[in-house]
């Protein structure tokens, strides 16, 4: 029976679908216990969320007000209270999880295991290497906690029907004051979210400016579809980053991705590789991304939104 | 003394589509384009402009690797470090320890400052700058798109899934950078001359005496599972209909 704790992600009190993810990579392990650690500074709404995840024994809350804002820097020595006693740790492969798994597992003196997309023994895990053009496969030695970041685009979220007990945690220990947080700059958006959106459409530098951008929101919200770009699209300005997706942007698995005036570099492609259907759309019959595409389309971008708005 | 350190990794030039060996034990990268990390180049170039913004005086790079590196590390030295170390390795090493070695070298030199790339384009790991933080007892800010030095700390915009995070952090700290933190320079003729002569320190990684065991072991490497071909189609009308057909839109 192995021992998984798993580092609850959440945003403004409630529980990221992410932490759902790494349920379900975690039963891949065999027989497990797996204990979900919520960290907030009201953690009852993200809690109780919890605690509906199947398979999941206990649900552990560290509530403070030093956790209203997840700052790895306070977050890991309190995790590292509590990670002693398992056999893995496991977090998401966000930001949030990517900024602060590191840190607790050099804490617990092992190395961490970055994105899994696989389980091929409990000791073993594939991921992706050279922006997912190769897959190595990572062991790491017996008698070594497992940290590991969970690459949530090759996961589906675990079932809900579960009913774990809620467990406060007092943790006593001094936390560092050498990092505060200052704040937080969201644009607020009604569009369904990159990551776990049914449907998403893109643009590339191709689209031209912030405003043209306009065009594909109408789209979007006419097909419930999020809306991401490419790089070129954020370096440019037309949109904020939090809507890059590629290699250091987010990596997605939607049912449907829709790119429009993206030339489909590997960067770009690796974070769309796991969509269902990969819709392009260029003038240039030349662009890479027809290479992957399952569905091409040559020509300009702007009568195809235009039509397409019309016609869906 | 004021100083920066900036941690430059040499790895496959991001333009080159990598090839897995035969006998698949690793990537193929003779005769492949080797180039400096771009997220470390960018850390080196904020670095600099630190430097020449007057807060800083001095600006050293860190490399681990084997004497092929010495390529990379002129490279650096080019675009404005006074000076480098060589850390030669001819092991493969986990992050764990890398973060070990350069906490060795943090020790000696005492930085105010160390930047990072948030991620080697090799391994894509996006850990080494935590795990370095994390045994240096010093203050992270991960992800970097902006940073605004002050004498006793440092402001740090985040790029983060949710927008833009600014945090504050205590001096010494660690910074692993983003691609929209600068545009890195490029390097001049002259300056690749003046390198030549910048000092370059090469220490043996057994001299730190750190525990280098791997917590981490690269097995077997492979090719990721390709998409079957696709279908072109000529008009808006068919790729509606293309759609239907798969049941994604209504
Ligand atoms: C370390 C590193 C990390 C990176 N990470 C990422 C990442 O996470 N995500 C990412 O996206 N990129 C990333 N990049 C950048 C990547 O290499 C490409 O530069 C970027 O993806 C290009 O964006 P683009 O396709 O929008 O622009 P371009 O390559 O300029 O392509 C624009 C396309 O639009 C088409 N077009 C123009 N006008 C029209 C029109 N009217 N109608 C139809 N088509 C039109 C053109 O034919 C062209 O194909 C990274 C690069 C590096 C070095
Ligand atoms: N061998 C190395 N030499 C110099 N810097 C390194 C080395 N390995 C990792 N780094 C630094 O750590 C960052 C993050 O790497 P990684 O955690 O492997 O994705 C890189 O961008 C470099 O700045």
């Amino acid at each position: 029976m192995f021992k998984v704790l798993i580092i609850a992600e959440i945003d403004k009190n409630v529980l990221n679908t992410s932490t759902s993810k790494c349920v379900s990579c975690a039963m891949e392990l065999g027989e497990t216990e797996i204990d979900i650690l919520i960290m907030s500074d009201d953690c009852s709404r993200a809690a109780t969320a919890a605690t509906n995840i199947e398979s999941v024994n206990r649900v552990l809350t560290i509530e403070a007000k030093h956790n209203a804002e997840p700052l790895a820097a306070v977050l890991a020595p309190q995790i590292l209270e509590v990670a002693k006693n398992y056999d893995y740790v496991f977090g998401p492969s966000t930001t949030f999880g990517k900024d602060l798994m590191p840190r607790v597992a050099a804490l617990l003196n092992v190395g961490q295991v970055s994105d899994i997309m696989e389980v091929q023994s409990p000791r073993s895990f594939k991921r992706p290497i050279y922006a997912g053009n190769a897959i190595l496969t990572v062991e790491v030695p017996e008698g070594l906690i497992v940290v590991a970041t969970v690459r949530i685009a090759s996961w589906k979220e675990a079932a809900k029907g579960g009913n774990a007990n809620i467990q406060d945690l007092n943790i006593n220990i001094d936390l560092p004051a050498h990092t505060r947080f200052i704040s937080l700059n969201s644009e607020a958006s009604e569009r369904p979210d990159l990551q776990t959106a049914k449907k998403v459409i893109s643009g590339g530098r191709g689209v031209g400016s912030a405003a043209n951008f306009d065009l594909l929101y109408k789209l979007g919200t006419k097909m419930g579809a999020g809306v991401g770009a490419s790089r070129a699209a954020v370096d440019a300005g037309y949109v904020p980053n939090d809507m890059q997706v590629g290699q250091t942007g987010k990596i997605i698995a939607p049912d449907l991705y829709v790119a429009f005036g993206i030339s489909g570099a590997i960067q770009h492609l690796t974070g769309i590789k796991d969509a269902g259907t990969i819709v392009a759309i260029n003038k240039d019959s030349e662009a890479p991304i027809f290479e992957i595409a399952d569905i091409g389309l040559i020509g300009d971008l702007f009568e195809v939104i235009e039509e397409l708005t019309q016609k869906l | 003394m004021n100083k920066i350190l900036v941690c430059l990794k040499r790895v496959v030039d991001y333009n080159v589509r990598v090839r897995l060996k035969p006998d698949n034990t690793g990537i193929v990268t003779d005769g492949v384009k080797m180039s400096i990390n771009p997220f470390d180049e960018i850390a080196l170039e904020e670095a600099l402009r630190i430097k020449e913004s007057g807060k800083a005086d001095e600006v050293i790079t860190v490399t681990i690797g084997n004497e092929d590196t010495q390529q990379q590390i002129r490279t650096g030295l080019a675009m404005g470090a006074d000076r480098a170390i060589l850390v030669k390795a001819d092991q493969v090493l986990d992050s764990l320890a890398v973060a070990n070695i350069f906490l060795s070298v943090i020790k000696i030199e005492q930085p105010l400052l160390v930047i990072l790339g948030k991620q080697a384009i090799d391994d894509d790991s996006n850990q080494t700058g935590q795990m370095l933080a994390a045994l240096w007892d010093r203050p992270q800010a991960t992800f970097a798109s902006k940073v605004d030095l002050s004498s006793e700390c440092v402001t740090v915009t985040r790029e983060i899934d949710a927008g833009l995070q600014s945090i504050e952090i205590d001096l010494p700290a660690v910074i692993t950078t983003d691609l929209r933190l600068n545009e890195p320079r490029y390097v001049k003729l002259p300056d690749i001359m003046k390198a030549k002569k910048k000092p370059l320190e090469i220490i043996d990684i057994d001299s730190f005496g750190n525990d280098l065991t791997p917590k981490i072991i690269p097995k077997n490497w492979s090719s990721p599972k390709s998409r079957s071909k696709g279908i072109m189609v000529d008009n808006v009308d068919d790729l509606i209909k293309a759609l239907k057909d798969k049941d994604l839109v209504g």
